[in-house]
């Protein structure tokens, strides 16, 4: 089996994760900028967090032999403050020509609030001015459905971004749709009580199809499953799907979405 | 796979989580107290989980959702209590 994990918080992680996905067959990690438990103080704060994200973090991967990549942004949960939520996306963009830096991610919504959707427009026209690939984050449970349709409506206001270089995280069966059709990529997030059982997944794999969806285990410091793409992978085998789609959709798919960032490359040997 | 492969497959587990679920409500039950809007969401959503139609987990995540449309002044927080506050 090999596979890329899309989304994982590696920087809350410990060392024995990583052995245990390179074993089971992860062959690329890519890391958004996401929210550390606590909000940050200041920009600087949030300085030192890109640094670990972009330089740190890529090395102590590739001790495991894993390429790391990175999206950076300003969690929603940060944006109530508005100052300090510009001052450090007036930071992005000196980090975005770094090596392992895919785009903006995971920005979007989590209680929807107006300053949230304000930070969330800053990001998404942060990213049209840098022509950057999008990763984005929906709000949780009873947050979701309101959240993704105002990020839906807010991307497709934006005529100028390509929808096949956007994928928007965390769906579910009642905001799967919303985001396929309107042409986006749509993640599902395999994570515990707040998301998406591997069950589940894959029933939303044999219903909506394969084309532009792709797992991750967006593990962090809750609790979470690095390994939780390889073992939706074998509960997928139990359900009678053939190696070449399993491939298809833990391999392939997060390959054929990343590589439109020529950054992304895998070495050959893969 | 047909019903009887899937019915090997998860029946284990998803009658595990059933037994789960009435040892929840017969714990609340014992409990003083009334029930605010998860529980009640919770209850309403059993009747969707019993109702013979098909989509039953986009229903329920639906009915546990927030309905509004417009962003809400402030976030007031930063966790989802997995109900909505206004059913």
């Amino acid at each position: 089996m090999r596979y890329i994990e899309p989304h994982a918080h590696m920087v809350s992680r410990t060392t024995d994760d990583y052995t245990a996905m390179v074993t089971a067959g992860c062959r690329a990690i890519c890391e958004p900028a996401f929210w550390a438990g606590f909000d940050r103080s200041s920009a600087q704060g949030f300085h030192d967090y890109f640094c670990q994200l972009t330089d740190y973090e890529p090395k102590r991967a590739a001790k495991f032999g894993l390429p790391h990549y990175s999206w950076l942004c300003l969690n929603p949960k940060e944006a109530e403050n508005l100052a300090l939520a510009d001052e450090v996306l007036a930071l992005l963009p000196s980090f975005l020509d770094r090596p392992n830096v895919l785009g903006i991610g995971e920005i979007g919504l989590n209680k929807n609030s107006r300053n949230e959707v304000t930070i969330f427009e800053r990001h998404v026209e942060l990213a049209v001015k840098h022509n950057q690939m999008i990763l984005i984050h929906t709000p949780h449970l009873e947050d979701k459905w309101k959240g993704t349709r105002l990020i839906v409506d807010i991307l497709r206001a934006h005529r100028e971004i390509d929808p096949a270089r956007v994928i928007i995280d965390h769906v579910e069966e009642h905001t799967v749709n919303l985001v396929l059709d309107a042409g986006f990529w749509a993640g599902i997030t395999l994570y515990p009580q707040s998301k998406c059982t591997p069950a589940r997944a894959i029933d939303m794999v044999e219903i909506y199809g394969a084309q532009r969806l792709w797992l991750n285990c967006a593990c962090d410091w809750g609790q979470s499953d690095p390994l939780a793409v390889p073992k939706t992978a074998l509960e997928m085998k139990q359900r009678g799907h053939s190696e070449t789609a399993i491939d298809h959709l833990i391999y392939g798919n997060p390959l054929r979405f990343l590589s439109q960032n020529p950054k992304f490359r895998l070495p050959e040997n893969h | 796979m047909d019903r009887a492969h899937l019915t090997d497959l998860y029946f284990a587990e998803a009658r595990s989580k059933l037994i789960d679920l009435a040892a929840f409500l017969d714990r609340i039950d014992r409990s003083e107290g009334e029930d605010d809007f998860r529980l009640q969401s919770l209850r309403a959503a059993l009747k969707e989980l019993a109702a013979p139609k098909p989509d039953k987990a986009k229903a329920i995540l639906l009915l546990l959702s927030d309905p509004t449309q417009q962003p809400v002044a402030e976030a007031g927080g930063k966790s989802a209590t997995g109900a909505w506050p206004g059913f």
